[in-house]
């Protein structure tokens, strides 16, 4: 089916689904029940899945397929981002510029960065790749004021020239008159459901980047990326120059962050340094290995687990600790807020960062290695399967 | 005129004199060994056949070009495959994908970017990958995971790896080393079996005198990085230098 | 020249920081052969243990003051820190004054145990792991350790002064026989220099002159051959990674009157201590050195303003520029060794 085995397209399909119903399955919970606060099904969140899935997805190509860690993702997400304010204030607010726009700009500066940087390898690859997003922000910071509005941050001003808006266009991010901000609201029972437009073109953009990202993994260049992560010497004297293959495989990946830079100012048109700020690209690492690297379903379950984190016990209060361990004698109540609450709201972090402890120490092949050991717990009888099927390394 | 002509080649390691005026001749269709107590030069001399080394001067000629300056896999794609001492596989990947590497590389170059097109739907490199793990006999492993291979099995996938790109030269790197002699055998049998079936040229760099005797054809014996001789086998067994040269290693 | 001189000394003391980073991550690096992320944390934690050793010198206890009223005529309560009730008025003022060189005392034993728990309990268990895996668990760590600073301490700078007996500033022109106020230097600063100054030479004497050192530097060159004569090197190993701890602490002890502490400070200084490490060799313990203070005087020059009238920005990229300059003119830095990290 459209080039993918059984197993593969099974998969596909799952993805395709979760994506595009997402708004449902993603909010269980009736609005007035307490459990509410843990619904994820609202567009700002959704949103943020869909555009770090892509991001990680493409970083897996080259690191989880390749295995070069780059610590210095975002800038190619920045870079994307700025360059898609920059179509809106040159031509106009329709996407259809901004975000070709966006994975043009990205990837040239992969080329130049990917270039340099896969001169070396390891830990030398990690630290160039730091130092160019570093300077990346620094340059966007100060000196490229001219070109990124520097602190301000960059937007739409009224006195752009937007050549291309016509008289009554829209003035806020829209595909050909479609405003990306137009949402429905069903109701059904307790439940509520929105469904924004700006959800669905990231939704369709994660399933093309995951559907290209399979055919990646299926071809003789995948095979090749993961030669290279396996023996770099052997492929040597096997007739096969590493560098072109490491340099499209970053090329990939920038032009994969440079369309979610895109799509970050399709949802908010403006944009600023910070989201080339190392940390950005350390959370990226962090997605990637959280959720599995080198598999095909890992990319999103991995952004899809840290946003939700940073999302939800990010809102958690000590109000809600209190209403929720109310039920226990007073001193243990006490003593399990005093234990819990560094861990939420502000101190989300302190999760996460012992999260991804435990991951890297007990779960080096992350969610989707747990899930397989899970799996593998419930059908002992049965041949073993991997659920998702995406996971077995070799394959 | 050998297939592999080496000519004057020097090369110097700060003070020390590596490989002095090395000159060598590799015929087609034999199996030339090259042997030498340790710190004669071998593995220098080879690293500057597959381009991992550049001589400081002299010159390399494969099939009628120099092999100066390029690099190892260009050399590859010239023709010279190369057999390491361990087994260099790729370990992450399973039997015959290591062994379909090899062919796409033969196939398609050093770079292709074929990165839309299934490798499940390229039937003709499977099959000729296949074919080439039968001649191993490893047909039934080629699902395997090559982590979980024996010694042996890593040293004929590696040799299939080679073979299979049908090459000029295949160089081997002491193919035997640290093998029982069991193992050793077998590795002399495989060896053998693959001249026999292929018909290819050998370029052996050993230590292990009854590998060299019961295979090579050619042998040249190196001592402190220079040719001492380059005779038959038969010759070189009596060979009053040779004797001189591995006094203490009483093999010979 | 007084120029010249002036941006060497303000390189000086971020240098020193560099180069004591940087030595204990080339330290670990180079005996353990661990990529530490988590070593910025520990310049972090040494950094809090200054804030906590201020804090416990101003505990206080109420005193109930009769001769002074607050405004509703009730007798004034004033708070007394318990180590001016115990060594009287002016003993006790001094030691508080003086909490960031005494927090030294209490750093030592503090990062020496961090240092050996995080060893034995956590970093020994990633010696075969692959070295993505190290930088992994300890970037994880370190994220961890900054986020307990933040949940104890909050997110905001906290104010750590120097010693306010010292003077401010020392007329440092005066020494090179220049005209007074000519060249004005903070005192801290140039107390920070050589306290460095002191700590690296210890390190390297350290290293130079015990036998333990010659093992270490002996299995920083070699590390199978040592273990194949039979020395125990693990041993060894936990007390250079506490060495290198207390390394990082100690800087970040005494750079706290220069920069007010916050919890994100480990993460900023972690990053540059690794372009430094680069930029000197990984594995070189003088190119760290080197590298560290090379690169905080060329910053310091980088933000003159007539090099930025010239590059305006050079100062926000400087060391980066030269990061990737010398690493891709000189692989291995300014001052490496051949086979280090080059899987």
């Amino acid at each position: 089916m459209i080039g993918l085995n059984k197993k593969d397209f099974g998969l596909f399909l799952i993805v395709c689904f979760m994506a595009l119903a997402a708004p449902i399955l993603l909010n269980p919970f009736p609005v007035d029940s307490a459990m509410s606060d843990f619904n994820a099904g609202y567009p700002a969140l959704m949103q943020k899945f869909a555009i770090f899935g892509i991001v990680v997805i493409g970083f897996n190509i080259l690191f989880g397929l390749t295995g070069y860690l780059s610590f210095g993702h975002a800038a190619f997400l920045g870079a994307g981002s700025y360059a898609a304010v920059w179509m809106y204030k040159l031509l106009s607010f329709n996407v259809i510029f901004a975000i070709p726009a966006s994975i043009i700009v990205a990837g040239l500066l992969s080329v130049v960065i990917g270039h340099i940087s896969l001169r070396r390898s390891g830990i030398y690859f990690s630290i160039l790749t730091l130092a160019f997003a570093q300077m990346s922000y620094a340059l966007a910071y100060s000196v490229l004021t001219p070109i990124t509005n520097g602190e301000t941050g960059l937007q739409v001003y009224n006195n752009d020239p937007q050549v291309l808006m016509g008289e009554g266009a829209l003035a806020e991010p829209h595909l050909f008159g479609l405003n990306l901000n137009n949402l429905t609201k069903v109701q059904v029972g307790g439940w509520e459901f929105t469904f924004e437009v700006g959800y669905y073109l990231c939704a369709i953009f994660l399933i093309l980047a995951f559907y290209m990202s399979i055919r990646i993994f299926r071809s003789p260049f995948g095979m090749m990326l993961r030669a290279i992560k396996s023996n770099q010497n052997r492929l040597n004297y096997t007739g096969v120059s590493p560098k072109p293959y490491t340099l499209a495989a970053f090329i990939i990946s920038g032009l994969y962050a440079g369309l979610a830079g895109g799509l970050m100012a399709a949802m908010d048109p403006l944009t600023g340094a910070e989201r080339m700020f190392w940390t950005e690209s350390g959370e990226i690492v962090l997605m990637s290995i959280l959720g599995g690297v080198g598999t095909l379903i890992g990319p999103i379950l991995g952004a899809g687990a840290i946003e939700y984190m940073s999302a939800i016990v990010s809102a958690i209060t000590s109000a809600d600790l209190k209403s929720w361990f109310g039920w226990l004698p007073d001193w243990l109540e006490t003593i399990v807020i005093y234990v819990l609450y560094p861990f939420v709201g502000k101190g989300w972090h302190l999760t996460l960062g012992v999260v991804f402890m435990l991951v890297v120490i007990f779960l080096p092949g992350g969610l989707v290695e747990g899930g397989q050991r899970i799996g593998k717990l419930f059908s002992r009888k049965k041949p073993a399967t991997a659920p998702g099927g995406s996971a077995t390394p070799a394959e | 005129m050998g297939i592999l002509e080496v000519k004057g080649v020097n090369k110097r390691f700060g003070g020390l004199q590596a490989l002095g005026d090395v000159n060598l001749s590799v015929q087609e269709n034999t199996v030339h060994a090259i042997i030498g107590p340790t710190g004669a030069g071998k593995s220098t001399l080879l690293n500057c056949l597959v381009g991992k080394l550049i001589p400081d001067s002299g010159s390399v000629m494969f099939d009628g070009q120099s092999v100066l300056g390029r690099k190892p896999f260009e050399i590859n794609q010239m023709g010279i495959s190369r057999v390491f001492q361990t087994p260099e596989i790729f370990t992450d990947l399973s039997v015959i994908e290591n062994v379909m590497i090899p062919c796409f590389a033969k196939r398609d170059g050093a770079f292709r970017m074929h990165a839309i097109e299934s490798v499940s739907s390229e039937k003709g490199i499977r099959e000729q990958a296949e074919t080439m793990l039968a001649d191993v006999n490893m047909l039934d492993k080629r699902d395997m995971h090559t982590a979980s291979l024996s010694r042996g099995d890593k040293r004929r996938l590696e040799m299939a790896m080679c073979l299979v790109q049908d090459p000029k030269l295949l160089l081997l790197d002491e193919p035997t080393a640290g093998m029982a002699r069991a193992d050793t055998n077998n590795t002399i049998d495989l060896l053998k079996e693959i001249k026999e079936k292929r018909n290819i040229t050998m370029a052996i760099i050993e230590h292990d005198m009854h590998v060299v005797f019961s295979m090579a054809e050619r042998i040249t014996v190196l001592a402190q990085g220079t040719p001492l001789v380059e005779d038959t086998p038969d010759n070189i067994k009596g060979h009053p230098k040779v004797r001189e040269a591995y006094l203490g290693e009483a093999q010979v | 020249m007084q120029d010249i001189i002036i941006q060497i000394l303000n390189g000086l003391d971020k240098g020193s920081a560099y180069a004591l980073i940087a030595l204990g991550l080339t330290l670990i690096f180079g005996t353990l052969g661990v990529v530490n992320f988590a070593h910025g944390a520990l310049f972090l934690v040494g950094a809090f243990v200054a804030v906590t050793m201020q804090r416990i010198l101003n505990l206080s206890y109420e005193v109930i003051d009769e001769s002074q009223t607050d405004f509703l005529g009730n007798p004034l309560k004033v708070d007394t820190p318990y180590v001016i009730g115990w060594f009287g008025e002016s003993a006790g003022n001094t030691l508080i004054d003086w909490a960031v060189p005494l927090a030294i005392f209490l750093a030592i034993p503090v990062m020496l145990i961090i240092g050996f728990v995080m060893e034995r309990g956590l970093i020994k268990h990633f010696y075969k792991r692959p070295h993505a895996d190290q930088i992994l668990v300890t970037f994880g760590l370190a994220i961890v350790i900054g986020e307990i600073v933040k949940a104890f301490y909050g997110a905001n700078p906290i104010q750590t002064p120097a010693p306010s007996s010292l003077p401010r500033t020392i007329d440092f022109g005066t020494w090179l026989g220049y005209e007074a106020n000519a060249i004005v230097y903070p005192t801290w600063r140039l107390v920070y220099f050589f306290f460095s100054a002191i700590i690296i030479a210890g390190v390297f004497a350290f290293l130079q002159f015990t036998t333990f050192g010659m093992v270490v530097r002996a299995g920083m060159a070699d590390r199978e051959t040592v273990g194949l004569l039979g020395i125990n090197i693990d041993k060894r190993f936990t007390i250079m990674f506490g060495l290198a701890a207390s390394v990082a602490g100690l800087a970040g002890v005494m750079y706290t009157p220069i920069l007010s502490p916050h919890y994100n400070l480990g993460m900023d200084f972690l990053v540059l201590s690794f372009v430094v490490v680069v930029v000197g060799g990984m594995g070189s313990l003088p190119g760290a050195v080197l590298a560290g203070f090379l690169l905080g005087i060329l910053q310091s020059f980088a933000s003159m303003n007539e090099v930025k009238a010239i590059l305006p920005g050079i100062d926000q990229i400087i060391i980066y520029l030269i990061a990737i300059i010398v690493l891709l003119v000189r692989p291995r830095g300014l001052m490496g060794r051949a086979g280090v990290m080059e899987d």
